[in-house]
């Protein structure tokens, strides 16, 4: 670890003579508390998956997250700061993870390592795996890979620091954890028959009832999207699904998806496809030409 | 287990067809040839089916059931199909049965008594397959948990993204347009659930299911020991998320103050659909799946699956084997996995001895080097994504420039030839030499390892053990040498073999093969010089929709972990679609398992942590 250097800290207005700057820092509360928490983050010592390995490995010798004071990795979640998901987060893990999460003490950070704790990775259509951990818990750095070399994980924890060398202690979004009272714990997902996101039980009702109605046992309610496929301008998309739902139930807006807002007809993308497919028929009329 | 020397020596050691032919004598009419194209053995009647298995076991010497899985032939006789594999263990080809079953009620009778190693694997056809087996003890979920709605492997069961049989999906080709998995369910999410739901009297029973049975709270009992010490019985977890798992497995033991009175895994933490997204995908798109299996050894995983899909590729016409190079290169590949795996297996079970990661840094610092290596030949360190069917994917490279260490500010820039031969002949052999000198005469490595968890060689057979942990029981064992692939056979190696099966042995039998590993690769440094230059690939031209015959194949190596294998059915038509119709993993951590409760037993708390470290699992593997 590089030596303490108080110059770093410096950022007042107030100068502070040359010959004592390596002795005597001016500097805004904030900013020497975020210095010292950003410099001793302690990751929860705990692995999901493949992404685990080259956790480890980045923590070994070669790479040495100690540089950053990372190193104490704590095997219990109520000495640690940040959760560094490492791995595909299945349904069956995701339960436990989501208790862990509740079990730090705050101020905790996420962070997601590789595509699978980011968005599903290459098991995403799995029947098991959870799309993301950010489905569950708030994410604060998204690492991509599969699994993301030790380098992408060193600048992952970076971007970390940097984000917690952002938050100002006058701005109360920024350090909730200081407000009145605890926070409010994520709901423990239930393992039914599938899993249950306690926040989409209302929705989930509105549907089985739904369900219930139209279909027996085992079919499933399919959105028009699915059977619509192989027809590519006539994709609804998640707002008008779930816009739907939100008619027919009458509920408040569920989480949707946070997907690009996808207008009906996007004359770029339209253009796009128009492009290919023609460029496809003349390649096809060539070849059938050939033939003959 | 039936003496063995009373019996006719043709019995217990002809070929499988005199195997086979004797099995159709005793059982008039209900066993027959598997007589679809491609497909071998025979099929029994399930009602002999574990009087069949205990002849094949006891007279005709198939003592080794490799794997067991299920197969769902909906549309093609619409039955369940159970698949045995049977080896003998002093090598040679398989003996393949089968049972089948109607899919409504779907039930087989239980192997357990006859082969206990087929204990996890036959929960997880039950669990994936929703075949019961009568008689199993323990027939509950395994990988998914209690209430899961379906069978998923069943070919009429679809997952909530579900989009298309096949891949590629018509969205992506010709279509040439993505969406969002997510946009397929209303709920924006991973799930769905059947019509009947009720959220009334909904509550989460599995970990109470789990724990049933097992004297928790109000059962618990004082009890006295035969020193007059009063005890607790009490049920303990470790796991899912402990340091001392190798990742996210779970073990529920039931203690008696500190020992070990029963031990249940619990996993499927970790499960990933590997086998469900492996029917779905081309035959060529499941090759960068298994390098995440074990994902601490990608390179031979490759391997496995190429062999298993070049065995059905070898019925066809146009099948060329792969060339001298890319063998060569493969074994190179391999063999240096195994290095790698073993460095890090010694490395954690002294972190799980309570050196806490000292070892552990010293251990898998050479696993760098050759990661440098794997990373300038695949272009990943771990996910190698390598070998092709025929072939591997591309050459070594002539020069390896390590990125790793700009981190440094030092470029670094290696004759590939160079780098390869001061590793394979100095840095690897110091590396091990180093372990040895440092752990193999400590005291206190000595005292908890010595005679602990003990697995007698008939158990390590019975439960279908394999690898180091079957080796190191007394069995010489390997693949390698007991149905040999590859240039192995041209190779001078030895199968290390360890006879006292404990922890102690497990450690050792890992530094006696990463010797023999370097052996291997001293023999393989020439073979890479006298081949520069020629292909790596039959053809010279990699296929990426390979056309797969008709038939079925079980294709085998001997991992670092123990013998992996893939049993891969195709449905051969050359018009449709070019999947798998099934694509089984015989992982070797998840069936090591099996005696993991057995290995316990009686020890203390903290020895179980070291078993399960000398068992070395990976949970990629294990829950898939």
């Amino acid at each position: 670890m590089s030596e303490l250097d108080l110059r770093e800290l410096h950022n007042t207005e107030f100068p502070v003579p040359a010959d004592m700057q390596n002795n005597v820092a001016i500097t805004s509360l904030s900013r020497i508390y975020n210095w010292s928490r950003r410099s001793s983050i302690w990751p929860m010592l705990f692995g999901l998956a493949c992404c685990a390995i080259e956790m480890i490995a980045t923590a070994a010798s070669r790479y040495d997250t100690a540089r950053f004071g990372m190193e104490v990795m704590r095997a219990s979640p109520r000495q640690s700061d940040l959760m560094i998901v490492s791995g595909t987060v299945t349904k069956k893990m995701v339960v436990p993870i989501v208790r862990l999460y509740n079990q730090m003490p705050e101020p905790k950070y996420v962070l997601a390592m590789g595509a699978c704790a980011s968005g599903g990775g290459p098991f995403k259509e799995g029947y098991n795996v959870v799309s993301g951990i950010d489905q569950y818990v708030p994410v604060d750095v998204y690492v991509p890979g599969c699994p993301p070399t030790p380098q992408a994980l060193i600048y992952g924890l970076i971007a970390l620091q940097r984000k917690i060398d952002g938050q100002s202690l006058a701005n109360m979004d920024d350090v909730p954890w200081y407000g009145v009272g605890p926070s409010d714990p994520v709901p423990i997902p239930i393992l039914g028959p599938d899993i249950i996101d306690p926040r989409q039980m209302e929705l989930i009702r509105q549907q089985a009832e739904r369900a219930a109605g139209a279909a027996g046992k085992g079919t499933r309610d399919l959105p028009a999207a699915v059977m619509d496929i192989g027809k590519p301008r006539t994709v609804p998309t998640v707002e008008s699904v779930t816009a739907e739902v939100k008619q027919e139930a009458g509920v408040p807006a569920v989480e949707a998806p946070k997907a690009e807002p996808a207008a009906e007809v996007d004359p770029e993308k339209a253009a796009r496809i128009a492009k290919r497919e023609a460029a496809l028929a003349r390649k096809r009329a060539a070849q059938e030409k050939g033939e003959n | 287990m039936v003496d063995q020397a009373i019996l006719p020596a043709a019995l217990d050691s002809g070929d499988v067809q005199t195997a086979i032919n004797h099995l159709k004598e005793m059982y008039p009419g209900k066993v027959q040839d598997d007589t679809r194209q491609g497909y071998s053995g025979v099929i029994i009647d399930r009602s002999v089916l574990v009087e069949a298995a205990t002849a094949i076991r006891d007279k005709l010497g198939f003592n080794y059931l490799s794997s067991v899985t299920g197969v769902d032939y909906l549309g093609f006789g619409d039955h369940l199909e159970v698949v045995y594999h049977a080896y003998r263990i002093t090598g040679g080809p398989a003996l393949v049965f089968k049972a089948q079953t109607p899919r409504d009620n779907a039930e087989v009778p239980s192997l357990i008594e006859v082969y206990p190693g087929a204990d996890l694997q036959e929960r997880e056809a039950y669990d994936l397959m929703g075949i019961r087996f009568h008689g199993h003890p323990n027939l509950k979920r395994i990988l998914l948990w209690e209430g899961f709605n379906g069978h998923p492997l069943r070919k009429d069961w679809k997952e909530a993204y579900y989009e298309q049989e096949h891949k590629p999906f018509d969205s992506r080709w010709p279509a040439g347009y993505a969406r969002r998995a997510e946009e397929l369910t209303v709920f924006g999410k991973n799930v769905q659930y059947p019509a009947d739901l009720d959220l009334s009297r909904l509550s989460d029973t599995t970990e109470s299911q789990l724990y049933s049975g097992m004297g928790l709270g109000v059962d618990v009992q004082d009890e006295v020991t035969s020193e007059g010490i009063k005890t607790d019985r009490l049920v303990v977890n470790l796991g899912p998320h402990h340091p001392s798992t190798h990742g996210v497995f779970r073990m529920v033991v039931e203690l008696n103050g500190e020992t070990v009175e029963n031990l249940e895994p619990v996993m499927g933490y970790l499960h990933r659909n590997h086998e469900q997204i492996g029917e779905r995908n081309a035959w060529n798109h499941n090759m960068p799946f298994t390098d995440r299996l074990d994902y601490i050894s990608g390179m031979s995983n490759n391997l496995g699956y190429a062999l298993a899909v070049e065995q059905l590729l070898a019925h066809g016409a146009r099948y060329t084997p792969p060339t001298y190079r890319a063998e060569v290169i493969r074994v190179l590949m391999v063999e240096l996995t195994r290095i790698v795996n073993h460095m890090w297996a010694i490395g954690f079970l002294l972190n799980d001895l309570g050196a806490f990661f000292t070892p552990a840094l010293y251990a898998i610092s050479e696993r760098e080097r050759i990661l440098d290596f794997f990373e300038a030949t695949a272009g990943s360190r771990m996910m190698p994504n390598y070998m092709r069917f025929q072939g591997v994917a591309r050459d070594i490279p002539e020069r390896i420039r390590s990125t790793a260490n700009q981190l440094n500010d030092r470029v670094r820039d290696f004759n590939t030839m160079d780098y390869l031969t001061e590793l394979i002949n100095e840095r690897i052999p110091g590396a091990i030499d180093e372990l040895d000198r440092y752990l193999s005469d400590n005291e206190i490595i000595k005292a908890r390892t010595i005679g602990v968890g003990y697995l007698p060689k008939d158990m390590a057979i019975a439960y279908s053990a394999a690898g180091p942990v079957l080796r190191a029981s007394g069995v010489p064992y390997d693949v390698r040498r007991a149905e040999p692939y590859s240039i192995y056979p041209e190779l001078d190696f030895d199968v290390a073999v360890r006879y006292n099966g404990d922890i102690y042995d497990r450690y050792l039998i890992r530094l006696d093969e990463m010797r023999e590993s370097v052996r291997i690769l001293k023999q393989v440094l020439p073979r890479l010089e006298a081949t520069k230059g020629e292909s790596v690939f039959a053809g010279n031209k990699a296929i990426y929709m390979p056309r797969v015959p008709l038939g079925e194949a079980y294709g085998r190596v001997e991992n670092p972990k123990g013998e992996l294998g893939f049993y891969v059915i195709s449905q051969g038509d050359p018009k449709g679609p070019q999947n798998p119709w099934r694509y089984h993993v015989r992982a070797p951590s998840f069936i090591n398992l099996t005696a993991l409760g057995q290995m316990s037993k009686g020890h203390k708390v903290a020895d179980i942590v070291a078993i399960l470290g000398s068992i070395d699992i990976v949970l990629g593997e294990t829950d898939r």
